[in-house]
């Protein structure tokens, strides 16, 4: 099936399409101008070659216009070529809002991805065709980057840092995934496969997921790390309520306002001194080194997994800023009824 | 009287007198020499040894990937060869290739000055160098280093466990013998032209050289900067690029692309330098539209600082600055773009000399095109997502710095040859090496180009079993190219013996170097030249080379 001589890799994305035909314009457009450039050189070396009657060049005032019209003409070029680049890369850098969640962890030398339901796999990656799919992912030591040649996309993934990229899969099929930045020794063998299902089939292979959904999964490291002694729910407790945090705005006693995403979900956790939610004190403790990557993940899918009660009950409002983050009565949602994990599976 | 007339100046051959090469024999009139010629020639033999250092790394990775499976070499030796072979081919070989050696040589005799501004740090420059390579050389026989030539944070800084505290500390050094020499030559080019020398007579090689010396000068004290946060992060964990210590590994990247973005003009504009002066004078004309030609060098070292974040985009810069530095990518090919319609309408109705120097100077523009032109690609942001990282980015780069920079770094070791050693090279077996050179180069290369879009990334020790075709011809290019390279050294070599002697001006080219002597005098001039003339003005020399020919 794959051919020895290929020139492309399998069109297996919403994106590839676009990013191939960028391409494909500009190995036509700058290979003809380079083709002219090659055969000028070539004519005039020979018919212009040095002869008894040749010994003497002939002077030629270089043209104003011309000099311009070669400056100007490729320089708007190159700005088009800008702006079809750019286009594209928007298409590639933003994710639909329903996309399906699915978090990957990098180390050395392995990928380890975990879904919603609760499913782990490394270097295996199992998502359903045609439907957008959106990876949050962390690294446990060095710089990785996370590549799926068949859908042209590619992503960076930083220690310590969340960073996200997304794809649709549109044809079934098991394909490439490279580590793309040089991680160390074993940095080649940093590779795996994206197996892109059939719907029907993916709720199959959904089904077997053994340890319960990814949010429960995360409400066990709540308890095991002993978070709900201060994030008890209570609007009055030592910790604010975490119950709709995610994706909220959040004033801190520093007066700025964050909006809490996962890097800064993933920073209170490590170094909660960083910015303090305002009308607490600075007592928690750090988790530094306690928590591994795929905890942390977990975490996240639980906190993300929690309903506040009264969804958009109150406009935000600076002048009190304990109410961007705490509504009253908010307690945590058991994961069954809470988790998100189902939602991702409709065909 | 030092006043000459053009005819004098050209044409009087002055009694053969001591040159700088037979003035002294001895070994300390070599290594303290202040004398820009003879420190030209160290480089050349410096950068030359590591090019073959450099090279003999490149091809062990060839062969290395001729098969998909690791077999050859370990992970840890193909990954420290790699590493290697990009240190010591940038640091030690097309940083300091042309300006070091060619540059040192040529430069003064241009500008009709008796040596550079400051002939000890000149000197200072090369032992800089040479500290710098002894610890390369000492990094090499000692266990290697690798982290590639990146020294990406955290993995050079916490998880590397091979020499990187010695490598940085070299290519730190070695950074210094680039600022001095940048510094020699813009004070020498400011300070020491030969009397109706302007700005606009002179040769297109001392404005490249120039716009390359202020790069060198803004850009190479932050790397310095970088390496030694590198170092103090490695050696004594303070928290600058490790976020498990409080730091920021992205900063790095910023930090050391600001560099070597610029870096990469560092490499390439000496190379026009020498392509400029080639084609003048094997086409016998002024180069066209000598000074666009002479601020799109300027212009380039300018852009250069604007673009560096376009090695980030997936490393998860914002999509707004994303497109900034896209945009200044493109901007920055433009003047790239002018020098090349210059010099190939430089050949419209010229006298086209079939000699190396222009062999060569054809193979860079057409590799240069391709280099630069599949820059456009990368820097449009919707296909750098795909091929960062891959064979794309690896082949782009080489089509710049070997297709570019070697290119024309023989080029113009075959021009100013008989100048430098007053001896012609053998032109049969130069024009060979030239077309070996150049086959064996797009044989190399090419493949690559498709093998990064198809989806090999880069540093992988073993691959894809059907990425193989493309490898093996690569690596059979890698052959032929290898063979390219080693018969200079043999031919050259062998023309230092018995070479036909070259008079002052074998070529007949225009430029004060091919109005001295061949080698020239140990003060470059018997007397100092008054230049009364435009720079390449080829209608008044060969009006007055007829005069002579018929009297």
């Amino acid at each position: 099936m794959k051919s020895d001589f290929p020139l492309f890799p399998e069109q297996a994305s919403t994106v590839a399409g676009s990013v191939d035909t960028l391409y494909i314009t500009l190995v036509v457009v700058t290979g003809a101008v380079s083709l002219l450039i090659w055969i000028a050189v070539f004519y005039f070396a020979i018919k212009y070659r040095r002869r008894p009657d040749n010994e003497l060049a002939q002077e030629i005032e270089p043209p104003m216009a011309l000099e311009l019209a070669w400056t100007i003409i490729p320089g708007i070029i190159f700005i088009g070529i800008f702006v079809w680049g750019a286009w594209v890369f928007f298409r590639i850098q933003r994710p639909p809002d329903n996309a399906l969640e699915v978090y990957a962890t990098g180390r050395q030398w392995m990928w380890k991805f975990q879904h919603a339901t609760g499913q782990r796999e490394i270097n295996t990656l199992h998502v359903p065709v045609n439907r957008p799919v959106k990876i949050t992912m962390a690294s446990e030591d060095v710089v990785h980057s996370l590549w799926f040649p068949s859908f042209r996309v590619k992503r960076d993934v930083l220690p310590s840092r969340y960073a996200t990229m997304w794809f649709q899969a549109t044809k079934t099929g098991q394909f490439h995934i490279f580590c793309a930045e040089y991680c160390g020794t074993e940095h080649s063998k940093m590779i795996g496969s994206v197996i892109v299902m059939d719907p029907r089939e993916y709720q199959q292979w959904l089904a077997g997921g053994p340890e319960g959904s990814l949010a429960s999964q995360g409400e066990r490291v709540f308890q095991k790390f002993a978070c709900n002694t201060c994030h008890t729910g209570d609007a009055t407790a030592r910790g604010p309520v975490l119950a709709g945090l995610y994706g909220k705005q959040v004033m801190l006693t520093s007066g700025n306002v964050v909006v809490a995403d996962e890097n800064y979900i993933r920073e209170s956790i490590l170094n909660p001194q960083a910015k303090i939610a305002s009308g607490f004190q600075a007592i928690m403790p750090t988790f530094q080194g306690q928590v591994s990557e795929e905890d942390l993940l977990k975490l996240l899918a639980y906190l993300k997994s929690l309903t506040p009660p009264q969804p958009q009950s109150r406009p935000l409002a600076p002048e009190s800023p304990a109410s961007l983050i705490q509504s009253r009565g908010a307690r945590a949602t058991s994961p069954a009824t809470a988790s998100p994990v189902n939602q991702g599976n409709q065909p | 009287m030092t006043s000459q007339t053009l005819h004098d100046v050209r044409f009087s051959e002055p009694p053969r007198t001591r040159n700088y090469l037979n003035v002294d024999y001895g070994v300390f009139s070599w290594l303290l020499t202040r004398d820009h010629k003879r420190i030209g020639i160290l480089y050349l033999i410096s950068v030359t040894t590591m090019f073959f250092v450099g090279g003999f790394f490149a091809f062990m990775m060839r062969l290395e990937l001729l098969t998909p499976e690791g077999d050859l070499l370990t992970s840890d030796t193909y990954n420290k060869f790699f590493t290697l072979h990009g240190i010591v081919m940038i640091f030690f070989f097309l940083i300091p290739a042309i300006p070091g050696a060619l540059g040192n040589f040529i430069l003064p005799i241009m500008l009709g000055a008796k040596d550079l501004a400051f002939p000890r740090i000149n000197l200072l420059s090369w032992y800089l160098y040479t500290i710098g390579a002894i610890f390369g050389v000492y990094v090499i026989v000692t266990g290697g280093v690798d982290t590639g030539w990146t020294f990406y944070t955290p993995f050079s800084t916490q998880y590397s466990n091979t020499k990187v505290f010695a490598t940085t500390l070299g290519a730190f050094i070695t950074g210094f013998s680039s600022i001095l020499t940048g510094l020699n030559f813009i004070v020498t080019t400011h300070r020491m032209r030969a009397p109706g020398l302007t700005w606009f007579r002179l040769p297109l090689f001392v404005w490249s050289m120039y716009a390359t010396s202020v790069i060198i000068m803004l850009a190479t004290p932050v790397l310095a900067i970088t390496l030694v946060l590198l170092m103090v992060e490695r050696t004594l964990g303070v928290g600058i690029f490790d976020p498990t210590i409080g730091g920021d590994p992205v900063l790095y990247q910023h930090l050391f692309w600001f560099y070597s973005h610029p870096a990469v003009y560092i490499m390439i504009l000496p190379a026009m330098a020498v392509i400029s002066e080639c084609v003048a004078a094997f086409t016998r004309k002024r180069v066209f539209g000598y000074t666009f030609v002479a601020y799109s060098s300027l212009a380039i070292a300018f852009l250069s600082f604007l673009v560096w974040a376009h090695h980030l985009f997936v490393a998860g810069i914002s999509l707004y600055s994303a497109m900034i530095f896209s945009f200044a990518s493109m901007l920055v090919a433009v003047p790239s773009a002018i020098k090349i319609f210059n010099w190939t309408a430089t050949m419209y109705h010229a006298s086209v000399s079939w000699q190396t120097p222009m062999l060569y100077v054809m193979g860079f523009i057409g590799l240069f095109t391709i280099g630069g032109v599949t820059g456009l690609f990368l820097g449009a942001l919707g296909i750098d997502v795909h091929v960062h990282d891959t064979y794309f980015v690896v082949s782009h780069f080489h089509y710049i710095m070997v297709g570019g920079t070697v290119m024309a770094y023989l080029a113009g070791i075959h021009y100013w040859w008989p100048k430098i050693t007053g001896r012609m090279y053998p032109e049969w077996w130069a024009r060979l090496s030239a077309l070996l050179v150049f086959v064996g180069f797009n044989l190399t290369f090419f493949p690559q180009f498709i093998v990064g879009y198809v989806g090999m990334p880069r540093r992988y020790h073993a691959y894809a079993p059907e990425f193989q075709v493309l490898n093996v011809l690569s690596t059979a290019g890698a052959t032929v190219l290898a063979v390219g390279y080693l018969l200079p050294m043999i031919y050259l070599i062998w023309s230092l013996f018995y070479g036909r002697k070259a008079g002052s001006n074998p070529w007949g080219a225009v430029g004060l170097e091919w109005a001295t002597t061949s080698p020239p005098p140990l003060e470059n001039f018997h007397e100092t030249p008054v230049v009364t003339w435009e720079a390449y003005d080829y209608p008044a020399f060969l009006k007055a080379m007829r005069e002579t020919q018929h009297v």
